[in-house]
C-alpha cells in the first residue's frame, strides 16, 4: 500500500501535503477579521463569496482553494449538535422511565481532536467563535389540496457566525427548494472538484400518498423520514467551509421568499435534460481511458468502489433488521394478547395471574422492539443511506476530474493538428490562412495551458475534499454508532427491568 | 446441552420416576430418512429378565405403543400420554442441500459459516425430537397403571424389531374417517349436560383452554421466528463489518474492527434468546396443546360411556315395559354402568393430576424463561457497555 500517497489521517492533517498549496496565502493575511480564526496563517477570505463563486466559470482563481487544511484545521475540531436532537425525535428514542444514555463526560471535551457530538454542544476551548451553526427542519405542514399540494417545512438557523445577517432566522421551504439549492451548488462546484452533499431523494409514491391526504402511519413515517433527511442534508452542506459561504446557501437559509425552482421537477424540460446528460456521462466514462499518473487517485478510487459495495451491503442488512424488528414487535403484541386470553381461561388462580403478568411483560417488550426499530432506522440505516449517496457524489467528483483531463487532452490533440496544418500552410503560400492558423495556435496554446491548470487544480481540490470527507466520515460514524449503541443499551436495561419484575410472579405460582 | 434436554425436560416435572422403573433415551442416530432411538431401561421389577437393558426403536414403534393404549378399553379412563411428533428434518435437510448446490457461488468462509449454522440447526431439531420421545416414555413409566402394560414391557425389552410397519394408505383413510366420525360424535356427546359439576366444569374449561393454548402456541412460534430472523440480520451485519474492517486503513476502519466482534457476539446472544424462548415457551405450549387434547379425548370417552349408559337405561325401561329381552337389557345396562363408573372414577383423578402437572410445568418453565432472558439481557448489556467504553475513550 502506498501509504505515503494517502492524505495523512486526521490529527496530522496537512503537515506534509498541503503546505505548499497555500500560495495564495499572503494575499489574505489582512482579511482575517470577520471569522476570527486562531491561526493568522490560515486565512479565509470572508468577502470572497460574492464575487467569485457565483460565476459559473470553468477556471476559478486560486483564491477559491485556500480554505483550511492545515494542522489546526478548525473543521476537524468544530462541533455542532448532531441534528438528531430535534424535538420531534424525543418521544421516539426516549420511551420508558429510565433514560440510560450517559451524557458525554467533560474529560473528552478538552482533547481537541475527536469530539463525540452526543447530546450536548461542546464548545471548542481554543479562541472564541468557531464554526457554530445549528439548523433545524421542523413543523411539516401540508399546503394546498389535491395533486398540487405540497409539504412546507420550517427551517430554523441559529448561529453566531457573522456571514449571516441575524443570529436566528426562520423561513419556510418546500422540498423542491432543497432540490433547487442542491442543483445550483452542484452546477457551481462539482466540476471543480468539490464534494457537494446530495439532496434527499424524490419519492413519487410517498409524496402522492401525502398529497392525497392519506392520514395513516406510513405517510406520517414518510414525512418524518423526509424531514430528518432534509435536516441532515442542510447540516452537511453548511459543514462544508466553501459551501457555507455560498450566497445561494445563505439566501436559502435567510431570505423569506425564494424563487420557485421549477427545473427540479422530474418531468420538466430541465429534468429530462438532466437524465440525458447523465446517460451521456455514463457513456463517456466508459470511453475515457485515463492515463493515471497519480497513484493516490488510483488507490482512492478503488477504495471508494470497495467502500460503496460494502456500505450498500451493510445498508441492506440494516434495513432487513429494521423490517424484522418491526415484525417482531407486531408478533410480540399478538402473542401478548394470546397469552392474556390463555391466562383468563386458566383456572388455577396463581398460574392465571402469572400468565396475565407474562402478557403484560410481552406487551411492554413489543413497544421496546418498536422503539428499537426506530433507532435502528433513524440512526443506523439512514446514516448508511446518506453515506452511500455521498460516496456517489465522491465518485462523480472523480469522474469530473477524468472529464477535465479528457478535455485537456482533446485540446492538446487539437493544438497538435493545428500545428501540423500550420506547417503545411507554410509551404502553401497563403499568408492570411497562415496568420489565421498562427492565431488559432496561439489561442489553443492558451487553452492547453488552462486545461492543464484546471486539471491540476481539480486534482488538488479533490485531494483536500477527500481528506475532509474522510475526517467528517469518521466523526459522523463514531457519533452515530455511539448513539446507536446507547439505544441498544437502553433497550437491554429495560428488558432487565421487565423480566426482573416478572420473575417473582412466576416463582409465586404455587 | 444434550443432558440439559434429556434430564427433566421441563414439560413434565412430576416424573420423578422411582427406582422400580427408569426409562430414558441414551442415544440416537439420525439416518437418511429415519431416526433410531436407543431406549435404555433400569428396573427392579421382577417381570424383566435383567435389571438394565437397552433396545433400539424407531418412531413408528412409539406410535404403535401409543395407539395400543388408545385402543385398549381398559385404559379408557386415563389420559393417554400424547404421542411424540414425527421427526421432521425435511426443512433442515433441504437447506443443507441448497447450500451444497450453491457452494460454488460463495466464498470459502461464507460457506463454512453457513454450513456450521445449518448443522447447528439440524442438531437442535434432532435434540428436540429425542426429548419429545423420551418425555412420552417417561410419562408412561410414571403412570401407575400404564407402566404395567404388557406392550410397554415388550417395547422396552424385546430386542428385535417389533415389525410395526407404518400404516398403509387404506389404514390411513380408515383413520381419517374414524376421526371424522369421532369429532361429529364428540360434538353430540359434548352437548349432553353432565350431572356431575366437576366434569361439567372440566368440559367447559378444557374446550376453551385447548383453543387458547393452540392460539398461543401459534403466536409464540411466529414471534420466535421473527426473533431468529433479526438475529440472522445482526449476524450478516457483523460479517459486512468484518469485511469493512479489513478494507482500508483509515480511522473509520478502527471502528468497523471494534464493532465486528460486538455485533458477532450480539447476534449469537439473540439467537440463544430465540432458542431459549422456543424451548421454554413454545415447546411448553405445544406439549400442553397435545395433552389438553388427550384430556379432551378422555372426557369424550366418558361422555360416550355416559350416553351409552343412559341409552341402556332407556332400553331397559322399554324392555321392562314390553316384558321382552329383559335379562339381556339388564346385563347390558349393568355393563354400561360399570364401564361408566370406572371411567368416571379414574378420570377425576387423572384430570386433577393433569392440573397439578400443568401448573408445575408452567411454573418451572416460566421461571426458567425469565431467568434466561435476564441472563442474556445482562450479557448483552455488558458487551455493549464495554464496547461503548472503548469507543468513547478512544481519541
Amino acid at each position: 500500500m502506498a501509504a505515503e500517497m494517502e492524505p495523512p489521517p486526521l490529527g496530522n492533517a496537512g503537515e506534509t501535503d498541503f503546505r505548499e498549496l497555500e500560495d495564495g496565502e499572503d494575499l489574505f493575511v489582512s482579511t482575517v477579521t470577520t471569522l476570527e480564526y486562531p491561526e493568522p496563517s490560515s486565512p479565509e477570505p470572508a468577502s470572497l463569496p460574492a464575487e467569485d463563486i457565483s460565476i459559473n466559470s470553468n477556471g476559478p482563481k486560486q483564491k477559491d482553494v485556500s480554505f483550511d487544511d492545515d494542522p489546526e484545521d478548525l473543521f476537524a475540531e468544530a462541533t455542532e449538535e448532531v441534528s438528531l436532537d430535534s424535538p420531534e425525535r424525543e418521544p421516539i428514542l426516549s420511551d420508558g422511565p429510565s433514560p440510560a444514555i450517559t451524557p458525554v463526560t467533560p474529560t473528552t471535551m478538552l482533547t481537541p481532536r475527536m469530539d463525540l457530538g452526543a447530546r450536548c454542544r461542546i464548545e471548542e476551548d481554543n479562541n472564541g467563535d468557531t464554526f457554530d451553526i445549528h439548523i433545524a427542519v421542523s413543523d411539516p405542514e401540508k399546503v394546498g389540496d389535491g395533486m398540487n399540494a405540497y409539504m412546507g417545512y420550517k427551517v430554523t438557523t441559529k448561529t453566531s457566525m457573522t456571514i449571516f445577517n441575524k443570529n436566528e432566522t426562520t423561513v419556510r421551504r418546500r422540498f423542491s427548494d432543497f432540490l433547487g439549492l442542491h442543483s445550483k451548488l452542484a452546477s457551481k462546484y462539482l466540476h471543480i472538484g468539490y464534494i457537494v452533499p446530495p439532496a434527499p431523494e424524490k419519492s413519487i409514491v410517498g409524496m402522492t400518498k401525502v398529497k392525497v391526504g392519506k392520514e395513516d402511519l406510513s405517510s406520517a413515517e414518510f414525512v418524518e423520514k423526509r424531514r430528518s433527511a432534509l435536516e441532515r442534508y442542510l447540516m452537511r452542506t453548511v459543514k462544508h467551509p466553501v459551501l457555507l459561504k455560498d450566497p445561494d446557501v445563505i439566501m436559502f437559509l435567510e431570505s423569506s421568499e425564494l424563487p420557485r425552482a421549477v427545473s427540479t421537477q422530474a418531468l420538466s424540460g430541465a429534468g429530462i435534460l438532466r437524465m440525458v446528460n447523465k446517460a451521456a456521462d455514463a457513456v463517456n466514462k466508459m470511453t475515457i481511458k485515463m492515463n493515471e499518473s497519480d497513484a493516490w487517485f488510483e488507490e482512492k478510487h478503488q477504495q471508494f468502489e470497495n467502500l460503496d459495495l460494502q456500505l450498500r451491503k451493510l445498508h441492506a442488512s440494516v434495513e432487513s433488521l429494521v423490517c424484522h424488528r418491526k415484525e417482531l414487535s407486531v408478533n410480540t403484541a399478538s402473542f401478548a394478547k394470546s397469552a392474556a386470553m390463555l391466562g383468563n381461561s386458566e383456572d388455577h388462580t396463581a398460574l392465571s395471574r402469572a400468565l396475565s403478568q407474562l402478557a403484560e411483560v410481552e406487551e411492554k417488550i413489543d413497544r421496546l422492539h418498536q422503539d428499537q426499530a426506530y433507532a435502528d432506522f433513524y440512526l443506523f440505516s439512514e446514516l448508511l443511506g446518506d453515506y452511500v449517496r455521498l460516496i456517489t457524489a465522491v465518485k462523480s467528483v472523480f469522474d469530473q476530474r477524468m472529464k477535465t483531463w479528457s478535455k485537456w487532452q482533446d485540446t492538446q490533440l487539437l493544438l497538435q493538428k493545428k500545428r501540423e496544418s500550420e506547417a503545411k500552410l507554410q509551404f502553401a503560400n497563403k499568408p492570411d490562412k497562415l496568420q489565421q492558423a498562427k492565431d488559432e495556435i496561439k489561442e489553443l496554446e492558451g487553452k492547453v495551458e488552462q486545461g492543464e491548470k484546471d486539471f491540476e487544480l481539480i486534482s488538488k481540490t479533490i485531494r483536500k475534499e477527500v481528506s475532509r470527507f474522510e475526517k467528517e466520515r469518521v466523526k459522523d460514524f463514531k457519533a452515530v454508532i455511539i448513539k446507536y449503541l446507547e439505544s441498544l443499551v437502553q433497550t437491554q436495561q429495560q428488558l432487565i427491568k421487565y423480566w426482573e419484575a416478572f420473575l417473582p410472579e412466576a416463582k409465586a405460582i404455587a | 446441552f444434550l443432558s440439559y434436554l434429556l434430564f427433566g425436560h421441563g414439560i413434565n416435572v412430576d416424573l420423578q420416576t422411582d427406582a422400580t422403573l427408569q426409562v430414558d433415551i441414551s442415544d440416537a442416530l439420525s439416518e437418511r430418512d429415519k431416526v433410531k432411538f436407543t431406549v435404555h431401561t433400569k428396573s427392579t421389577l421382577p417381570n424383566f429378565k435383567q435389571n438394565e437393558f437397552s433396545v433400539v426403536r424407531q418412531h413408528e414403534e412409539f406410535i404403535w405403543l401409543h395407539d395400543s393404549f388408545v385402543e385398549n378399553e381398559e385404559y379408557a379412563g386415563y389420559i393417554i400420554p400424547p404421542a411424540p411428533p414425527r421427526p421432521d428434518f425435511d426443512a433442515s435437510r433441504e437447506k443443507l442441500q441448497k447450500l451444497g448446490e450453491g457452494e460454488g457461488s460463495m466464498t470459502k468462509e461464507e460457506f463454512t459459516k453457513m454450513k456450521q449454522e445449518l448443522e447447528a440447526e439440524y442438531l437442535a431439531i434432532f435434540k428436540k425430537t429425542v426429548a419429545m420421545h423420551e418425555v412420552f416414555l417417561c410419562r408412561v413409566a410414571a403412570h401407575p397403571v400404564l407402566r404395567k402394560d404388557l406392550n410397554f414391557h415388550v417395547f422396552l425389552e424385546y430386542n428385535q424389531d417389533l415389525s410395526v410397519r407404518g400404516k398403509n394408505k387404506r389404514e390411513k383413510m380408515e383413520d381419517f374417517f374414524k376421526n371424522v366420525v369421532k369429532s361429529a360424535d364428540g360434538v353430540l356427546v359434548a352437548g349432553v349436560k353432565d350431572v356431575d359439576d366437576f366434569f361439567e366444569h372440566e368440559k367447559t374449561f378444557l374446550l376453551e383452554y385447548h383453543n387458547r393454548v393452540k392460539d398461543a402456541s401459534a403466536k409464540s412460534d411466529r414471534m420466535i421466528r421473527s426473533h431468529k430472523s433479526a438475529a440472522d440480520d445482526i449476524n450478516r451485519i457483523a460479517s459486512t463489518l468484518y469485511t469493512l474492517g479489513t478494507q482500508d486503513s483509515t480511522d473509520v476502519c478502527k471502528y468497523w474492527t471494534k464493532l465486528f466482534p460486538l455485533f458477532s457476539k450480539l447476534s449469537k446472544i439473540e439467537a440463544r434468546v430465540a432458542a431459549d424462548e422456543d424451548l421454554k415457551l413454545a415447546d411448553l405450549l405445544k406439549y400442553y396443546l397435545r395433552e389438553s387434547q388427550a384430556a379432551k379425548d378422555l372426557l369424550y370417552r366418558r361422555g360416550r360411556a355416559l350416553v351409552d349408559y343412559e341409552n341402556a337405561n332407556k332400553a331397559l325401561d322399554k324392555a321392562r315395559a314390553k316384558n321382552k329381552d329383559v335379562l339381556q337389557a339388564e346385563t347390558s345396562q349393568q355393563v354400561c354402568c360399570q364401564k361408566f363408573e370406572k371411567i368416571s372414577e379414574s378420570a377425576k383423578q387423572e384430570l386433577i393430576d393433569f392440573k397439578t402437572r400443568r401448573v408445575a410445568a408452567f411454573r418451572k418453565n416460566l421461571v426458567e424463561l425469565a431467568e434466561l432472558e435476564l441472563k442474556h439481557a445482562k450479557g448483552n448489556l455488558q458487551l455493549l457497555q464495554s464496547c461503548l467504553g472503548v469507543l468513547k475513550g478512544d481519541t
